[in-house]
C-alpha cells in the first residue's frame, strides 16, 4: 500500500474526529448536568435516530472488517456466524426492549433492583454489566491497535500502543464531556457512514457481476480453491466434535447475549416512550440486517474479486478484505477512485471502534455510579453528585481499557467479544427475564441468578483453550485446561437460569405480591415511566 | 399532564392524538400510515370501582388492582398471545439452522438451483423470517395494544395520584 491512500485516510480521520468532538462540544453548550441528561441525553431522541444510533452502537468494527473478511476466507460458515447477530434482535424486540423501558431509569439493573431488596440487587447486576462492558471495550481497544496499524501500514508496536492511547482519550473526552447526547450523535453519524460506505461498495461489486448473484457466488467458489464446499458449511467450524458444539455453544451465546448488553439496553431510555423503543428496535433490525446482507455480498466479492492469496497475505484474518476491495473496486492501488474509496473504509472503520467504545463506556460508567457507587458508599460519607461520579468513572474506566489494551495488545483476544456475550446471556438475560416475568422471583434468586451465570462463565474460560494448553492461547507456555470449548455459553446460560431458579424457591423471603403487580402493570402500559 | 382535569373517564377514543408522547417522530420501518384499524374494546381499568384506600401501601394497591382489572389482564394476554408462540418459532428455527449446519453439513450443501444451496436458502430464510417477526410484532402491538396500554397508563397514572393527593 502506498502513502497515497495512506495520507487520505489520515485526512477523513482528523475530519471525523473534528466533527464529533465539534458535536461534543455543541450538545454540552448548555448543560444542565443532570442525570437524566447525561445518562439518557434528554430522552428526547426519535425512533429514527436512536435506531440509528443503536445500529451505530452494535456493529463494531470486528462485524464491519471481521465479517466479510470471515466469509472471503471461509465462505458459508461467515454467514451461519453472522445471522445470530441479527435473529438476536428479536429477544430484544419482543422480550426486552419496551418492558426495560417501561420500567427502568438508567440501567439494567433499575428494573431488577424496583422489585427486590435494592442493595445487593444493585451489586449484583452492577457487577456483572461493568464485567460485560470492559471486556467488550478490551476487545474492541486492541482491535483498534492493531486495525489502525493494517489500514496505515504501520505495523511498529509505538504506532499500536499511540493508537490505543488516542481511541482511549477521545472516548473520555466524549463520554465525560458529551454524556449520552454527544456518543447518540457520534453513533448516529458513524452508522449513516457506515450504511453509505457499503451500499456504495455492494452496488460496485453487482455491478461488477451485472447483477448476476449466481455468477457471484460461482466465481468466489471457484477462487477459492475449496470449490463447491465454499458455499456449504463446515470450513470453518466444521471440525471435530468439539468444534461444532463450540460453534453452538457460540450461536447460543450470540442469540442471548445481545438482548443483556448494557449498552444496547441503555439506548432505549433515550426515546421518551415504550412505543418509541419498539420503533427504534424496528429501524435497527432494519438497518443492521441489511448491513449483514450487504457484509455477505461484499465477503463474496472479495473471494472473487480480490481473491483468498491476496487477503491472507495482508492479514491472516481477512480483516483486510474490504478495504482491498475496495481499493481493487476503485480501479487499483494507483487510481484516484480506488484511493478515495480506501479512505473511506479505513476513515468508516476507525469512526465504527470510536462509536462503540463510547457507547460501551458510557454504559459502564452509567453502572458505576448509578448501580455500584450508590450501593457501596458508605452511609454519612458526603454525597456527591451521581454525574460528576459517572463522569470520574468514565475516565477511570478509561485508563482501565487503555492499560488492558496496552498489555493485551500482542495477545489472541478474537475470543472476548463473544465471551462477553456469553456472560451478558448468562449474568444479564436471566435475571431481567425473571424479573419482569416470574411472579415468584425473590431477592436471593435474583442475587444467585447474576452469579451463578456471571462466575461459571468466567471460571470456565479461565479453564478453556483460549487460556492455555493450546498455542493460539493467551499464555501458551503453559497447560491448565480442563473445558474443552472456547465459548463457555452452552454450559454457564443454562446455569444462569437453574440458579435463579435455585436461588428463588430456596429463598424463605415470600415473593412481594405487590412489587410485582407494580412491575407487570408498569412494563406493560409505561405509568409512572420516567 | 393536560389530562388531570375534567377528562371524561371513559370514551377516551381520542387518546393518542392528544398524547404528547404521540406524535410520530419518524415514520417506523415496518409500520404503514394507513388508518389504525380500531380493535376491540377493552374495559377500563376505573369500571371495576373502587374505594379510597389511604395510608403507606395505597399506591401498591392501585397496582394490584389495576393488575386484577379486565382491562389489564386483556392486554397482557395480548401480548402473550403473540410473544410466546412467535419467541418458541424464532428459537427453534435458530437452534434447527445452527445444529443442522453443524451436524449435517452435507445436507446443507444439497445443490437447489444454480449456486444455490440448501445453506444458503436458509440462511435467507433467517433473514426473511426476523424482517417479517418484526413486522409482524410491530403491526400486533400497535393495533392490539398501544391503546388499551395507553388508557391504561394514563388510568393508573391518576389513580396513584389521587392516592398520593390524598385525595380519593
Amino acid at each position: 500500500m502506498t502513502g497515497n491512500h495512506q495520507t487520505l485516510a489520515l485526512l477523513l480521520f482528523s475530519v471525523f474526529v473534528a466533527i464529533t468532538l465539534g458535536i461534543t462540544t455543541w450538545v454540552s453548550r448548555n448543560r444542565q448536568g443532570s442525570e437524566e441528561e447525561f445518562y439518557a441525553g434528554g430522552r428526547l431522541f426519535s425512533p429514527m435516530e436512536n435506531g440509528f444510533a443503536v445500529a451505530g452502537d452494535y456493529v463494531s468494527a470486528a462485524s464491519f472488517l471481521g465479517v466479510p473478511g470471515l466469509i472471503a476466507l471461509f465462505g458459508y460458515d461467515g454467514v451461519l456466524y453472522v445471522v445470530g447477530f441479527l435473529v438476536a434482535w428479536l429477544v430484544v424486540l419482543f422480550l426486552v426492549a419496551e418492558l426495560v423501558r417501561n420500567c427502568g431509569r438508567f440501567t439494567l439493573a433499575d428494573v431488577v433492583a424496583s422489585r427486590m431488596s435494592e442493595r445487593p440487587v444493585r451489586i449484583a447486576a452492577g457487577t456483572s454489566s461493568v464485567t460485560v462492558s470492559v471486556l467488550y471495550l478490551v476487545a474492541q481497544m486492541v482491535g483498534a491497535g492493531s486495525l489502525v496499524a493494517l489500514l496505515l501500514g504501520r505495523t511498529g508496536g509505538g504506532a499500536r500502543a499511540w493508537t490505543v492511547i488516542g481511541v482511549g482519550a477521545l472516548m473520555v473526552i466524549y463520554v465525560s464531556m458529551g454524556g449520552m447526547r454527544a456518543t447518540t450523535w457520534i453513533q448516529i453519524v458513524k452508522a449513516a457512514l457506515m450504511m453509505g460506505g457499503t451500499v456504495v461498495l455492494t452496488v460496485l461489486v453487482l455491478v461488477r457481476f451485472h447483477g448476476d448473484l449466481d455468477g457471484l457466488l460461482l466465481t468466489a467458489a471457484e477462487r477459492s480453491g475449496h470449490g463447491d464446499a465454499f458455499l456449504a458449511p463446515g470450513l470453518k467450524y466444521g471440525g471435530d466434535l468439539t468444534a461444532r458444539l463450540d460453534f453452538v455453544s457460540l450461536g447460543l451465546a450470540l442469540v442471548l447475549g445481545t438482548a443483556g448488553l448494557p449498552h444496547i439496553l441503555s439506548r432505549f431510555y433515550t426515546v421518551p416512550t415504550a412505543r418509541a423503543a419498539r420503533r427504534s428496535a424496528i429501524w435497527s433490525i432494519g438497518l443492521i440486517g441489511g448491513f449483514y446482507l450487504m457484509a455477505i455480498v461484499l465477503g463474496f466479492g472479495a473471494a472473487a474479486i480480490v481473491g483468498p492469496e491476496a487477503l491472507r497475505e495482508s492479514n491472516a484474518a481477512g480483516n483486510t478484505a474490504v478495504p482491498l476491495l475496495a481499493l481493487d473496486l476503485g480501479g487499483g492501488a494507483d487510481s484516484t477512485a480506488g484511493t478515495v474509496l480506501f479512505a473511506v473504509v479505513a476513515a468508516v472503520a476507525f469512526a465504527t471502534i470510536l462509536a462503540v467504545v463510547a457507547g460501551v463506556t458510557l454504559a459502564s460508567s452509567a453502572s458505576v455510579a448509578h448501580d455500584l457507587y450508590a450501593s457501596l458508599r458508605r452511609r454519612g460519607a458526603r454525597r456527591r453528585g451521581e454525574v460528576a461520579v459517572a463522569r470520574a468513572a468514565a475516565v477511570g474506566i478509561g485508563v482501565v481499557a487503555i492499560a488492558l489494551g496496552l498489555l493485551a495488545r500482542d495477545l489472541n483476544v478474537a475470543f472476548l467479544v463473544g465471551l462477553a456475550f456469553a456472560v451478558a446471556a448468562s449474568a444479564n438475560l436471566p435475571v431481567l427475564l425473571y424479573s419482569l416475568f416470574w411472579r415468584g422471583f425473590t431477592t436471593r434468586g435474583a442475587v444467585w441468578s447474576v452469579y451463578g451465570g456471571l462466575i461459571p462463565a468466567l471460571v470456565l474460560v479461565v479453564f478453556s483453550p483460549v487460556v492455555s494448553g493450546s498455542p493460539d492461547s493467551l499464555f501458551p507456555g503453559v497447560d491448565f485446561q480442563l473445558f474443552p470449548l472456547e465459548n463457555p455459553g452452552i454450559v454457564s446460560v443454562p446455569l444462569g437460569f437453574l440458579a435463579g431458579w435455585l436461588g428463588t424457591v430456596t429463598s424463605s423471603e415470600p415473593p412481594d405480591e405487590a412489587k410485582h403487580a407494580e412491575t407487570e402493570v408498569r412494563s406493560l402500559t409505561g405509568a409512572g415511566a420516567v | 399532564m393536560q389530562f388531570s382535569n375534567g377528562r371524561p373517564l371513559e370514551g377516551a377514543e381520542d387518546m393518542r392524538y392528544r398524547d404528547p408522547w404521540y406524535d410520530a417522530l419518524a415514520s417506523g420501518w415496518g409500520e404503514g400510515d394507513g388508518p389504525a384499524v380500531p380493535s376491540a374494546p377493552v374495559p377500563a381499568a376505573r369500571r371495576e370501582g373502587r374505594t379510597g384506600p389511604a395510608g403507606g401501601t395505597a399506591a401498591a394497591e392501585v397496582y394490584l388492582e389495576v393488575q386484577r382489572s379486565a382491562a389489564f389482564q386483556e392486554v397482557r394476554s395480548r401480548y402473550r398471545r403473540f410473544v410466546v408462540p412467535a419467541v418458541a418459532v424464532f428459537l427453534v428455527w435458530y437452534a434447527a439452522y445452527v445444529v443442522t449446519a453443524t451436524a449435517a453439513p452435507g445436507f446443507m450443501a444439497r445443490p437447489v438451483a444454480g449456486a444455490v444451496n440448501v445453506a444458503m436458502l436458509a440462511g435467507l430464510g433467517q433473514f426473511l423470517s426476523t424482517f417479517l417477526l418484526a413486522w409482524a410484532y410491530a403491526r400486533h402491538a400497535r393495533l392490539r395494544r398501544d391503546r388499551a396500554a395507553l388508557e391504561l397508563r394514563w388510568d393508573t397514572q391518576e389513580l396513584t395520584r389521587g392516592v398520593r393527593d390524598g385525595v380519593s
